[in-house]
């Protein structure tokens, strides 16, 4: 698909009178030559192997390869089971579910990179908790899953996808905004608060840093989808109250792109500045690699 | 830039980072693939950032995963290196300190029961991989669509046979590119494909006057 902005979308809802995933459905049939029929079977295999890798990220409770995460959200799923969480019963289980992902990741399980490995637990924690809380069908979260990409499409061409080029920001920022459009549309919300829930998600994660431990998917990015899923959540209930973003995506967008720039190389994903480069984050790669 | 719905929502694959394992296991597919099926010895060299972190990635796991045929959404990947003796198969590991153009470099020697291949792999980020180099000979090949890899003699009119046989049969060129070691010598021409190639094609390909070996790699 190619999908060149937000206003793109926005204005093709108006045009054609469909909704937001319509518009991402149509653009990758015309790009890639495929059927209707196709993409959904996909999109379902797509959200199988999202709920299983949630699934067994909390049941496993394996340990990462290298041994410095694992078994957080077996603890978290069972702390918010028993009442005790201060979130709503959506966000904890989002929580859990957005932990669990992360945490097979780095036991090298089988997850979904959407959009990246790094970011994998945002979209399946909100979307399979909104499906528990809610009894939204598979068919409806396909279509968040729709609209989700459109909004990663159009990162991905305005700026990028990639924390080696745009730090955290272009992977769990793009996560969580994709995660805030999905989670608006399943709500009911209209195509416009959908992208505003997008840009109010994006907006907050501007210069975010992609600085791991050892350079491994583990440490800060485990229990940041754990958080990042619930903002997504979050920027899809302001949109859903009215509230609008002052700057609109695609200006978000464009700002992302602009700030990825101006980070130094140290802060996207070389594994040479920030978290990893603490007196802590050096004794775990020594530990790990063997070497300084 | 036109980007797949499940390019975004994808690759399905294991963890921990797309371009570190499931890129790895694509590149040793196609080692596996080049090589002629079952591979049973290979000598995996790492360099760059592979070298440095390829153990706290498991790397080497997606590599020798997919030297064994594994997609890179095959649980088993996780334990490929102790799969590999199962079947047969014979792995070393290096790395290398030498400096490459790309950080997320690896060179296989695989063999088979019959054949063999040498090839360098760079992972190019979210699973999407480029094989740089085979035999020696610098070649640049994205597999992102259906591609063909004759290894030919570089003689006249070989280009025209390989090319006028895909012509006869309805299937349009996207990319063609050639590199040759010196005039004469062997050769290799990697072509893309907007359609599929039946393994029949590849054979009829492989029939061609001094073209020694086809090898089709589907679109992922």
């Amino acid at each position: 698909m190619i999908i060149p902005s937000i206003k793109y979308m926005l204005e093709q809802t108006q045009r054609e009178l469909c909704p937001l995933w319509q518009v991402v459905l149509q653009e990758e049939i015309r790009d890639r030559e495929t059927t209707r029929d196709e993409i959904y079977r996909r999109l379902n295999v797509t959200y199988t192997a999202m709920k299983k890798a949630a699934e067994s990220g909390i049941s496993a409770q394996s340990r990462s390869i290298s041994g410095m995460t694992g078994g957080d959200a077996a603890k978290y799923y069972s702390y918010a089971r028993s009442g005790r969480s201060l979130l709503s019963e959506l966000c904890s289980k989002a929580v859990s579910y957005a932990l669990a992902t992360s945490e097979c990741n780095a036991s090298m399980g089988v997850i979904v990179a959407a959009p990246t490995a790094g970011s994998a637990g945002i979209m399946p924690g909100a979307f399979i908790a909104a499906q528990e809380v809610f009894g939204f069908t598979d068919r409806d979260i396909c279509n968040a899953l729709l609209t989700a990409a459109g909004v990663g499409a159009v990162i991905s061409e305005k700026a990028s996808l990639a924390g080696a080029v745009c730090g955290c920001q272009a992977e769990c920022g793009s996560a969580a905004a994709m995660t805030a459009a999905g989670i608006c549309q399943l709500m009911g919300g209209s195509p416009e608060q959908c992208m505003d829930a997008g840009a109010l998600a994006l907006k907050n994660c501007l210069g975010l840093a992609c600085d791991p431990v050892a350079g491994l998917v583990e440490v800060p990015c485990i229990k940041r989808n754990g958080m990042y899923t619930v903002f997504a959540i979050n920027a899809a209930d302001l949109a859903l109250a009215g509230i609008r973003s002052f700057v609109p995506f695609d200006e978000v967008i464009d700002s992302m792109r602009r700030i990825g720039m101006d980070m130094s190389p140290c802060i996207r994903e070389t594994g040479e500045g920030g978290l990893a480069t603490t007196d802590t984050g050096k004794a775990a790669r020594e530990k790990i690699f063997g070497k300084k | 830039m036109s980007i797949g719905l499940f390019d975004v929502l994808g690759p399905i694959t294991v963890g921990p980072s797309s371009s570190h394992t499931a890129g790895a296991v694509r590149i040793g597919q196609i080692a596996r693939l080049l090589a002629g099926g079952d591979v049973k010895r290979a000598e995996v060299t790492f360099y760059g950032s592979f070298a440095e972190t390829y153990l706290g990635h498991g790397t080497d796991k997606a590599v020798v995963g997919g030297l064994l045929g594994f997609d890179s959404f095959n649980e088993q990947v996780r334990d490929s290196l102790s799969i590999a003796p199962l079947r047969g198969m014979e792995v070393t590991l290096k790395v290398s300190d030498a400096p490459t153009p790309h950080p997320n470099t690896v060179h296989i020697e695989a063999y088979s029961k019959n054949s063999s291949v040498s090839l360098t792999g760079i992972s190019v980020g979210g699973g999407m991989i480029r094989i740089t180099e085979i035999e020696g000979q610098k070649v640049d090949i994205g597999c992102t669509g259906h591609t063909l890899i004759v290894f030919n003699r570089d003689l006249a009119g070989v280009v025209a046979d390989v090319t006028g046989l895909l012509a006869s049969l309805d299937i349009n060129i996207a990319t063609l590119s050639l590199c040759r070691a010196r005039r004469g010598s062997d050769a290799i021409m990697v072509l893309e494909t907007d359609q599929d190639i039946y393994d029949r094609t590849r054979q009829k390909l492989e029939k061609l006057p001094n073209v020694n070996r086809v090898i089709f790699l589907p679109k992922l």
